[in-house]
């Protein structure tokens, strides 16, 4: 392999590992606050349908986010009515948010397209174009570090640099704020927060709509930057894959970033079988690459050694006893 | 004491329930510009209007009481397996394999080695979830969502190279052997002198189902190890002082469920199609979750959810057929039943005892904050419903 290869496969890592790292960050601040969320990748199916629909009928990438991230927020709402409110079960809640994605997505398509399950391809201003960062082309002639910069660094679209701006942005506000460690408390130990006479609902539901925001950037990635236009299920996992890394990553944020680079680039190599094939010397077959990701996602979180969750996790809070 | 009598819990709930994801379905197909009320008469047609349609309709149930007895089996013990898919999936490849490579002189001989081929293969892939969960902490919900992508790789793997007879093209195995044929509805009530229709997929493997049911209820009610499940269920650190192994219980009840969900490639392979195709379970594995939760995890319940589910899948296939309404609706109405009967139970529940308690004046006890979820799901407390399974053994 040599380093134009490797170089390719590294700008594809990141644009693969944007959608993951956004969701795997939504994850992390419900879970954090105590709320499981396996559907993730129902809010981000529904936000990249949303969003591609949208940006098909008005022509503009940015109102596509906007919807994205609005439709998410339903499902966001209906997960905190569930699972907040009305003390109900997390997981099950997630698994029909997911359902309810797969199918609404398929038949909204065919109200609004008469087309079943996609939306009419993006172009122009329906789609987000890549961005060349400052001094990309001058940098590009330095040895080593400039293509490095100029191919790998540069030329995405503004969501994926949203994205990577998003680790440092939620690190800050989780530990260095007083909101975060509220928040992180209400993962840990919801009866502490009340007794210091902070309401844990209005925390819970911040945390979930601070995840229901990240999704619908996320699925809006999926659909109007990494492709052109929302596809059946085009998610493809990519939600569960997110948890995976969640818990690789132990619940941090820049640990996070490094998971979901992780699984970006098994996902950005299964893509390249020639290179595969030459590094290892004979061919593999495609089912198998295609399962890969799953697999190791089973691998990972079998070895991760000792992940511990947040404590309050996944239980509803019962003020009165 | 109950704060609602045992008639409302096990009907009257479900059934509003029911009615609020009807009513958020018909506003889905009225969003898309279609009539809902002749959606249903469509519905009730072509699953319910002639043998034929039965026919169909008993034949997804079949597969809906299989997986939904697996979800079930899970659920006392508190473990949520969402990998009824890819143990379906497995299966699948279970019966197929010992359909083809073993001689069977009859099919009722066949129906038991297949029985035998499904369920180990379905609870093979139950076990490793089940052994990372036990041994290692990893949450079972993430590792069998990821069995099932990797079932589907590897059975599409298997059907592309291994199991494609020569020279076809059709990802999928050949016919198998004529003797290993399961007498459909048509031809097992031909005997008795009644006529069903010759077309419809229902088969002997309904029976199969039916007795699962009471085997499923006579292990988890009437066993000592339907009890330790339940007691895991309940309350694990009890358990384990009980001196119930956790390991042992969630290795035996996914194996179990991975077995139950595995059965159900008798019906829809050996049955139906008698080959093995891509993608034979047709989502059935994932209906098995919502018809666990309808049937609040007893059989009998699940029976009557799997009837319910059968309907609506048959009549959403002729609905597709018929209108623009894509097949998918299913998947709404699907996700609706287990978010009303699962997630927001309590937003049913509570108005209802409410209204109950008032119904009976001042004499009720005012109800624990918790405690009468009669739901058996795979709450991450222990304690969440502690009433409700001694509710239930009393009346069986």
């Amino acid at each position: 392999m040599d380093y134009a290869t490797l170089l390719q496969i590294l700008d594809a890592t990141i644009r693969l590992a944007t959608p993951l790292l956004l969701a795997c960050l939504a994850g992390l601040w419900s879970e954090r606050a105590g709320i499981f969320d396996i559907g993730l990748e129902g809010k981000m199916l529904i936000a990249a349908f949303a969003a591609a629909a949208t940006a098909a009928i008005y022509g503009s990438a940015w109102l596509g986010v906007l919807a994205g991230i609005a439709a998410s927020l339903v499902l966001s709402g209906i997960h905190g009515l569930a699972s907040i409110t009305f003390r109900g079960n997390q997981l099950i809640s997630g698994v029909a948010l997911n359902f309810l994605a797969s199918g609404l997505t398929i038949l909204v398509a065919v109200g609004l397209f008469r087309e079943s399950g996609r939306t009419p391809p993006l172009s122009g201003a329906g789609r987000f174009d890549t961005i060349t960062l400052p001094f990309a082309d001058a940098a590009a002639s330095l040895p080593i570090i400039g293509p490095l910069y100029a191919e790998v660094l540069s030329g995405h679209s503004i969501l994926v640099y949203i994205g990577l701006a998003m680790v440092p942005l939620t690190w800050w506000v989780m530990f260095r704020t007083r909101f975060g460690l509220r928040l992180r408390a209400v993962g840990e130990n919801p009866a502490a927060v009340d007794t210091a006479g902070v309401s844990v609902i209005g925390l819970r539901w911040a945390a979930v709509a601070i995840c229901g925001v990240l999704c619908g950037l996320a699925g809006a990635y999926l659909s109007t930057a990494l492709q052109a236009g929302f596809t059946r299920e085009m998610t493809a996992g990519r939600g569960y894959i997110a948890l995976a890394a969640l818990i690789f990553a132990k619940w941090r944020p820049w640990y996070a970033l490094g998971s979901t680079m992780l699984f970006g680039f098994l996902q950005a190599i299964a893509l390249r079988s020639d290179v595969i094939e030459n590094l290892l010397g004979f061919r593999i077959q495609i089912q198998l690459l295609d399962a890969m990701p799953y697999i190791l996602v089973v691998v990972f979180v079998a070895f991760v050694g000792r992940a511990v969750p947040p404590r309050a996790g996944g239980e509803p809070y019962v003020k009165e006893r | 004491m109950q704060t609602m009598p045992r008639w409302a819990d096990v009907l009257l709930i479900p059934l509003i329930s029911l009615l609020l994801a009807a009513f958020f379905s018909a506003l889905v197909i009225l969003a898309i510009g279609e009539n809902p009320i002749e959606a249903l008469n469509i519905m009730v047609s072509g699953a319910l209007g002639s043998k034929y349609a039965w026919g169909y309709t008993l034949y997804y149930t079949t597969n809906f009481i299989f997986t939904g007895l697996a979800v079930a089996v899970a659920f006392h013990a508190r473990l949520f397996n969402i990998g009824g898919e890819g143990q379906a999936t497995l299966g699948g490849l279970g019966v197929a394999l010992t359909l083809m490579y073993l001689p069977w002189p009859h099919w009722s001989l066949a129906l038991v080695g297949a029985a035998a081929g499904a369920a180990l293969f379905g609870a093979a892939w139950a076990l490793i979830p089940a052994i990372l969960q036990a041994r290692r902490g990893s949450h079972i919900v993430i590792t069998t969502i990821m069995f099932n992508f990797i079932a589907a790789a590897l059975l599409n793997y298997l059907l592309v190279n291994a199991l494609k007879p020569m020279g076809q093209m059709e990802p999928a195995t050949g016919k198998f052997p004529e003797p290993t044929h399961l007498p459909n509805f048509a031809e097992m009530l031909a005997p008795f002198g009644i006529e069903f229709s010759r077309g419809a997929p229902a088969n002997v493997s309904f029976l199969v189902a039916l007795a699962a049911c009471v085997a499923v209820w006579a292990l988890i009610w009437r066993t000592r190890l339907g009890y330790e499940i339940r007691a895991f269920g309940h309350s694990e650190p009890a358990a384990r002082y009980a001196g119930i192994s956790p390991t042992r219980i969630i290795v035996v009840t996914m194996a179990i469920s991975g077995g139950l969900a595995g059965m159900m490639a008798l019906n829809n392979v050996m049955g139906e199609a008698e080959r093995l195709v891509l993608n034979a379970t047709e989502n059935a594995g994932f209906i098995g979750i919502a018809v666990a939760l309808m049937g609040r995890s007893h059989p009998f319940g699940i029976l009557l959810a799997a009837l319910l589910f059968g309907f609506l899948y048959q009549g959403g296939a002729i609905l597709s057929q018929d209108t623009p309404i894509p097949v998918q609706l299913i998947l709404v109405i699907q996700a609706l039943v287990i978010l009303f009967t699962g997630a927001l139970d309590d937003m049913v529940r509570k108005p209802l005892e409410r209204l109950f308690v008032a119904l009976r004046g001042t004499s009720a006890r005012r109800p624990d904050p918790r405690g009468d979820a009669d739901v058996v799901g795979p709450g991450t407390t222990p304690t969440e419903n502690p009433r409700a399974y001694a509710n239930r053994t009393g009346d069986d």
